[in-house]
């Protein structure tokens, strides 16, 4: 096969004299967590150009969740990221709420922030302990998950269900939290610190991991900025943008804790930027469980939330309310808004239409991972073919969410 | 902080005077509507001023007013994360001539995101370096999020291709 000398969109100047190779990796790699096909052309081991090939996984999410209801849509939204379901379940119905123009009680306010912070550390820990297994820290990605499968415990006695979990609705979530949750709660956080102390000793200071880490995969600010990424990949780069501090959403301004940042942009920062998070969402869930208050944990408006049982039983009120919100949906008034959220990879986007007549018009999600996908490339450029799979690691790409 | 969106969407009307052809305000959200050929000059100067500093494009998409003329509205959401406000900018354009300007030289994440809007609602983008197909195959017929697109509609399974002797384009 011919090869040109001259790469017209890369403008990567290839010498002709040496043996270029196009390689492709993927769609279904061992080392790649995730449904991605990486079209390469090397020179040796070094990267001259890399194309991403994402929509694997691609399930038509937008075109789905104009078929039914707004509660209908509500469990397409936790097979996006679905490591962290819960942030997206939020992201969407703060959405959906600001369109009613209705506001929760504070207690489900707490909650929703309080379980939107756990899914965080499951995501960080994911992508921690599969991005250090990958490079060959195979005791760390254990660590991780048996410390994850705690957080899940509680994600599962909280909402019913592990990972599609569907837990707010308009107007509130499904379930309280139950009793025992400061306990659990300490008991997992106690293993969890652990975990992140065996994995310091592991990891931040190990020869091999650090020279795997430090200077590859970097992408600088501006750059970063350009491509549109957001989360803790931004944040390593250096610029301090969280949206929980940005633009405050479900009671953020309440809670006390910090943003990491990095400097250098490389893996290594993504690395320490993503245990520091890790610790200040923990910070983050027990401030919320001291100063959680009492009350309901949804509304009582009969426009959009289910009425309690005992009024679909005994009153004719109820059960028409009843009727009405599961046959035709809620009515959400006509209008459009941008709701962001920070989700364990960045901005999650919810860029929601209605017409007001009961079924969203159009919902888009910005997904997270889909721009630094996009910057893959760039990232990956003069790098080693090894250096794939720790960059991939540590940007985390959710194939949900990505391709939706 | 920044401006507030009544302060935002002042300021925009000033800088860019009569190429901003409407204005929205709600859920304190501000949006502006611009003619099609507008949209590169007035986007250069929302990122450039520093009084907007319009660093990122947080989304681009589409929606389908099917039906509507013009049928399609490109939809921009900026981002400014040294000020932290935010703008949506529509530029709505027909069925029969479904395309708009290329922001690519403005935004880097302008090119995946106008490849995914090609994809999903036939809008070309003109100007675009690479014009594929994201999400969908090439061989897809269609583009899956137009509402007259049937959401059951099944195609056909494409033989098998062999990108090596294909090739691919970097």
């Amino acid at each position: 096969m011919a090869l040109p000398v001259t790469d017209q969109r890369f403008s990567v100047e290839v010498d002709p004299s040496e043996e270029v190779m196009d390689i492709q990796m993927g769609p279904a790699h061992p080392a790649t967590h995730g449904t991605i096909k990486l079209n390469l052309r090397l020179d040796g081991e070094v990267i001259l150009a890399c194309d991403t090939e994402v929509g694997y996984l691609h399930r038509g999410f937008e075109k789905m969740i104009e078929q039914g209801t707004w509660t209908q849509a509500i469990p397409y939204t936790d097979r996006l990221n679905y490591v962290s379901p819960i942030i997206n379940n939020v992201g969407f119905i703060l959405g959906v709420e600001r369109l009613c123009g209705i506001e929760v009680p504070e207690r489900c306010q707490y909650i929703r922030v309080i379980m939107s912070e756990i899914s965080r550390i499951c995501d960080h820990l994911t992508c921690l302990g599969m991005g250090a297994a990958e490079a060959g820290a195979q005791t760390v990605g254990f660590l991780t998950n048996e410390s994850r499968e705690f957080l899940w415990d509680i994600v599962e006695a909280v909402t019913g269900a592990r990972l599609t979990i569907s837990y707010t609705r308009i107007g509130g979530v499904t379930l309280d939290l139950p009793r025992d949750i400061n306990a659990r709660v300490a008991a997992a956080f106690v293993n969890l610190r652990g975990v992140l102390s065996d994995c310091d000793k592991l990891l931040t200071r190990n020869r091999i991991f650090y020279d795997r880490m430090v200077g590859v995969g970097a992408i600088s600010a501006d750059d970063a900025i350009s491509f549109g990424i957001t989360g803790p990949l931004l944040r390593a780069a250096g610029v301090p943008y969280d949206v929980r501090r940005a633009h405050p959403y479900s009671g953020y301004e309440r809670f006390d804790f910090e943003v990491p940042v990095g400097s250098a942009g490389d893996n290594y920062d993504r690395f320490l930027v993503r245990v520091s998070e890790i610790e200040q969402s923990m910070r983050i869930v027990e401030q919320g469980l001291r100063e959680i208050p009492d009350g309901p944990i949804r509304l009582d408006d009969p426009r959009y939330v289910l009425p309690e049982k005992h009024k679909v039983y005994n009153s004719i009120e109820g059960l028409m309310h009843h009727f009405k919100l599961i046959m035709e949906g809620a009515k959400v008034p006509a209008g459009e808004v941008y709701q962001a959220v920070e989700g364990g990879n960045g901005e999650v986007g919810f860029y929601i239409i209605s017409d007001g007549s009961g079924r969203p018009y159009r919902c888009r999600v910005r997904p997270p991972c889909f721009f630094a996908m996009a910057a893959l490339g760039d990232m990956l450029k003069g790098h080693m073919v090894a250096d794939i799979i720790t960059t991939f690691g540590m940007v985390n790409m959710i194939g949900g969410e990505c391709d939706r | 902080m920044g401006l507030s969106p009544e302060a935002l969407l002042e300021a925009v009307r000033a800088a860019a005077g009569e190429r901003v052809s409407d204005s929205l305000l709600a859920f304190d959200e501000a949006a502006i509507v611009l003619r099609r050929d507008d949209a590169p000059a007035v986007c250069a100067l929302l990122r450039d001023r520093p009084e907007f500093a319009f660093n990122a494009l947080a989304d681009l998409s589409a929606v389908d007013y099917f039906g509507k003329v013009p049928r399609f509205e490109v939809v921009y959401h900026l981002n400014s994360l040294t000020h932290g406000h935010r703008l949506r900018v529509k530029v709505r354009v027909g069925e029969e001539d479904a395309w708009a300007h290329s922001l690519t030289m403005l935004w880097k994440s302008a090119n995946w995101l106008e490849r995914e809007c090609w994809d999903m609602f036939g809008i070309r983008f003109v100007g675009h370096p690479d014009p594929r197909r994201i999400l969908m195959y090439e061989e897809f017929v269609g583009h899956p999020l137009r509402k007259d697109y049937p959401v059951d509609k099944r195609q056909p399974l494409v033989p098998e291709r062999d990108p090596i002797e294909k090739g691919w384009r970097f």
